[in-house]
């Protein structure tokens, strides 16, 4: 039976506090600063998925309703910066916040072959003022899905209906998504998710009383309520949405939920996800013996206390591209080439430098001859995306271009050697100090042409 | 390393200097061909019996031709050379050495850059080879403000007397500026005013940074023992060094940000070349690469003037000043003269032609012996470093 291998989540650093926006909402949801995209933040939680595990063959399903490029594979830069093995399968899943769950679903069928990531990213986007703009928010969730001896959480079973409504809706020309009176959405997906839901419990042969936590993700809590009535649910039952923190994270939420309930499931816990969107999504799960083994260093309860209250409004409208603002008097950054980026693949996605296997001498970017010791082609590679680093020197720069400044830039020492000069991120300029711990992120530096410019920065540990 | 130099076998026998700055009425075919035709005149020679040309020009041109074109040079060799901010430098270089091989009797040397048409804050270095993406894109204030807390750091200076420092050179360079009439700013500033600039980077604000300008410099170059054909006056090359360094600053975690290692090693090399023993006593003054105020404190030891972690005391003691012992960037430097990246080096030079025919008015330093021209390329840890040591006699 295949089940969760190792699974990830990621919030970014940033919070909008919902009071300054307009309507009676609570708590604040997560922001994706002006570096992430979706693409970014699926890097991310991969990378809490797969910390200290040996590359193999991985398939990647990647969901999200904001992907990075509408035309070019978006999971092939999570691929890439997951540094796995080309011969892999890598396939989009869009348009509906259902596409997460449902990739979750679809690995478990694909899982018989080798595992499969199911990814799921997303930036919610809403229109000024709207509730969307309030109640959603920005993450992301990953699912290493296979078989054998390692599955921390046996799925058991999952369950689909596909129901041709209009709900949430969204055309290529439209910047923000439009929803329907939610009466209506109130009346038509409840009993498809209720229906998915007992579907998926009989078909494991289970009662609703036999699950610890449900978790239902859909646009409005009203929706949750009934839903978990129609099934037979207590309350007890029914997981936290992660409204007050994060917000909706469309397609990464429902799995987000899943994964928050992993962090803090003991083994022979019976858990369930629903997705109420264009129909519904159901997923039960078993925590095995070795849940403790697939859970990822930092929770989602970690995530949701690491970050940084009080986004301004009008930043956070600058970053997502809905305010526009006076660009820096300062030359545009240049389209990154093609030819260039494909020549130094492993050391712009995975961040992969090389040592010298003669002297031990880090040399980043990756080089010929060893800056140590001169030695000519006798490097190793050295790969430094997860090392452990700090602050060798850094300056705040108001000159340079950049949709946030001032930019802070430092020289990174990182802790198995090697130094590289980089961007800082998530950083309050007022607070960088030499000496101070980083660890590296992965980020969209900027966006040229069309082309999104993906490379690594440095982050204060989180 | 072989260096031999070419001590006292080239002589400088005519410069030419545009007025630095916003030059808004002069394009660069404008500017070099004033600054052409005034070395020109300078040397008391008609430009068809200049036998070649190099053009320094970081991004103003692309080739020789932008010479040749608008100097109306006819069918003679133009080389077009590029190193950075040491480009005016390199210029005057290889021209020098066209003469001491015998190539050719009587060369030019231009540099020249066009900056204020680009509408950018700062210098904006643009057009590089397609790339991946991945360089770290600090600005020039940026990279050369990484000096200054590190050096604090290392000699145990506070923020405050760190800031003190780099305020008097500021303050030094723009009172000198102030008594030069082609250069960019004019105008004493007190300290007051240098601290309360706007931030541009780390502790550097709007006064600690060069100008960015316009302009264009030359000079006449012949071998030695025809010069006075051309003047009674001539300045002697007695040294002439360049270094590219292996650019690992910020790849190689033993590099602490306080020095140039590039700087030193030329400094060495044209000191050997010059037989200057004691650079501190035997230099009488000196142009040097002020990009940012902390460069030059950082080139004062470089250079040998002070010892190492004592560059602050002897700028605060006054010993750079004009009246101090060892003047440095009598002519306001980079900060004051202005930086028209490819003119640059050659201003250098122009300031000691000026001040060792006692024609630097109200600025002359008494009776120089020795004078040095330092000019830098890139920023710290991945830079190109150029020295020269000339005099009179």
């Amino acid at each position: 039976m295949a089940g969760i291998l190792r699974y990830g989540t990621y919030v970014p650093y940033n919070r909008l506090d919902r009071s300054r926006l307009q309507g009676p909402g609570r708590g604040e949801r997560s922001v994706a600063s002006f570096d992430e995209d979706a693409t970014s933040m699926a890097v991310e939680a991969g990378r809490e998925a797969l910390r200290g595990a040996k590359r193999c063959e991985i398939d990647i399903l990647f969901a999200s309703t904001s992907h990075a490029y509408a035309e070019k594979l978006n999971a092939a830069v999570v691929h890439a910066a997951l540094d796995l093995p080309a011969a892999t399968c890598g396939a989009d899943l869009a348009c509906s916040s259902r596409s997460g769950l449902a990739g979750l679903a679809l690995a478990s069928r694909m899982a018989g072959c080798r595992p499969v990531m199911a990814c799921a990213s997303d930036i919610v986007v809403g229109a000024p003022l709207g509730p969307r703009e309030s109640t959603g928010g920005d993450a992301a969730a990953t699912f290493l899905v296979g078989t054998g001896p390692d599955v921390g959480a046996a799925i058991l079973a999952t369950a689909s209906r596909t129901t041709e409504l209009l709900d949430v809706w969204r055309g290529p020309e439209q910047q923000f998504a439009r929803q329907w009176e939610e009466r209506f959405a109130l009346g038509s997906l409840v009993p498809a998710a209720a229906g998915a839901l007992r579907a998926c419990l009989q078909a494991a042969g289970l009662s609703c009383r036999d699950l610890s936590k449900v978790a239902i993700d859909c646009t409005h809590s009203r929706i949750a309520v009934a839903t978990a009535k129609a099934a037979g649910l207590t309350r007890e039952q029914l997981a936290d949405s992660l409204h007050d923190g994060i917000g909706r994270s469309g397609a990464a939420h429902a799995g987000l939920l899943l994964a928050s309930l992993l962090d803090s499931a003991k083994p022979g816990d019976k858990l369930a996800a629903v997705c109420a969107a264009d129909g519904a999504e159901a997923v039960i799960v078993e925590a095995t013996e070795r849940i403790g083994l697939a859970r990822p260093a930092k929770s989602v309860a970690d995530w949701l206390a690491s970050k940084r209250s009080g986004l301004p409004y009008e930043t956070y409208l600058r970053w997502r591209g809905v305010l526009p603002s006076e660009p820096p008097r300062r030359p545009e950054p240049p389209r990154p080439a093609a030819p260039p980026m494909r020549r130094s693949q492993r050391w712009k996605h995975a961040f992969v430098g090389s040592r010298c296997r003669s002297c031990g001498a880090a040399n980043l970017p990756p080089q010929r001859i060893c800056a140590g010791c001169g030695k000519i082609a006798d490097m190793e590679d050295f790969p430094l995306s997860d090392a452990a680093a700090k602050v060798a020197t850094y300056t705040v720069d108001h000159l340079a271009y950049s949709l946030q400044q001032p930019v802070v830039a430092a020289v990174v020492d990182f802790d198995p050697g090697g130094r590289f000069a980089c961007e800082l991120t998530d950083v309050d300029p007022r607070r960088v100090a030499i000496g101070q711990k980083l660890e590296m992120t992965f980020r969209r530096l900027y966006a040229a042409d069309g082309v999104r410019n993906y490379f690594w920065k440095a982050r204060p540990r989180r | 390393m072989a260096s031999h130099g070419i001590r006292d076998r080239v002589a400088v026998v005519g410069m030419g200097c545009t007025s630095f700055g916003e030059r808004w009425d002069k394009g660069a075919a404008d500017l070099l061909v004033d600054a052409a035709l005034e070395a020109c005149e300078s040397a008391a020679v008609e430009r068809d019996r200049i036998d070649a040309y190099w053009l320094g020009t970081m991004a103003s041109g692309r080739s020789g031709l932008l010479l040749s074109e608008h100097l109306k040079t006819g069918y003679r060799p133009v080389t077009r050379v590029e190193n950075y901010c040491a480009t005016g430098s390199e210029s005057l270089r290889n021209a020098a050495y066209a003469v001491a091989c015998g190539a050719y009797d009587l060369v030019m040397a231009v540099g020249v850059e066009k900056l204020k048409d680009s509408g950018y804050s700062g210098l904006a270095a643009t057009g590089g080879a397609p790339a991946d993406g991945t360089r770290c894109s600090m600005t020039a204030p940026a990279t050369f403000s990484l000096l200054a807390p590190a050096y604090a750091d290392k000699y145990g200076l506070d923020e405050r007397t760190m800031r003190d420092v780099l305020t008097r050179i500021a303050c030094k360079n723009h009172a000198n500026g102030a008594l030069n009439p082609k250069a960019q700013f004019r105008r004493a500033v007190p300290p007051e005013r240098v601290e309360a600039a706007p931030k541009v980077a780390g502790m550097l604000g709007v006064f600690d940074c060069s100008g960015v300008s316009d302009g264009a410099a030359a000079a006449v170059l012949c071998r030695a023992e025809d010069a006075h054909r051309y003047t009674d006056r001539p300045l002697l090359l007695k040294a002439l060094s360049f270094i590219a360094g292996p650019a690992d600053g910020a790849k190689r975690q033993d590099y602490d940000y306080t020095s140039f290692p590039e700087v030193v090693a030329s400094a060495r090399d044209a000191y050997r070349q010059a037989g200057v023993r004691d650079p501190r006593r035997e230099i009488s003054l000196a142009e040097v690469h002020d990009c940012f105020t902390p460069t030059e404190l950082v080139l004062m030891e470089d250079l040998g003037f002070s010892g190492r972690g004592r560059a602050w005391r002897d700028t605060l003691d006054g010993r750079f000043e004009l009246d101090g012992e060892q003047p440095v960037n009598p002519d306001g430097g980079l900060k004051s003269f202005g930086h028209p990246i490819g003119a640059s080096g050659l201003r250098m030079l122009y300031e000691l032609w000026l001040q060792f025919r006692g024609e630097a008015g109200t600025r002359q330093v008494d009776a120089p012996k020795l004078g040095l021209t330092h000019n830098l390329g890139g920023a710290p840890g991945r830079c190109v470093s150029f020295v020269s040591v000339v005099g009179a006699n």
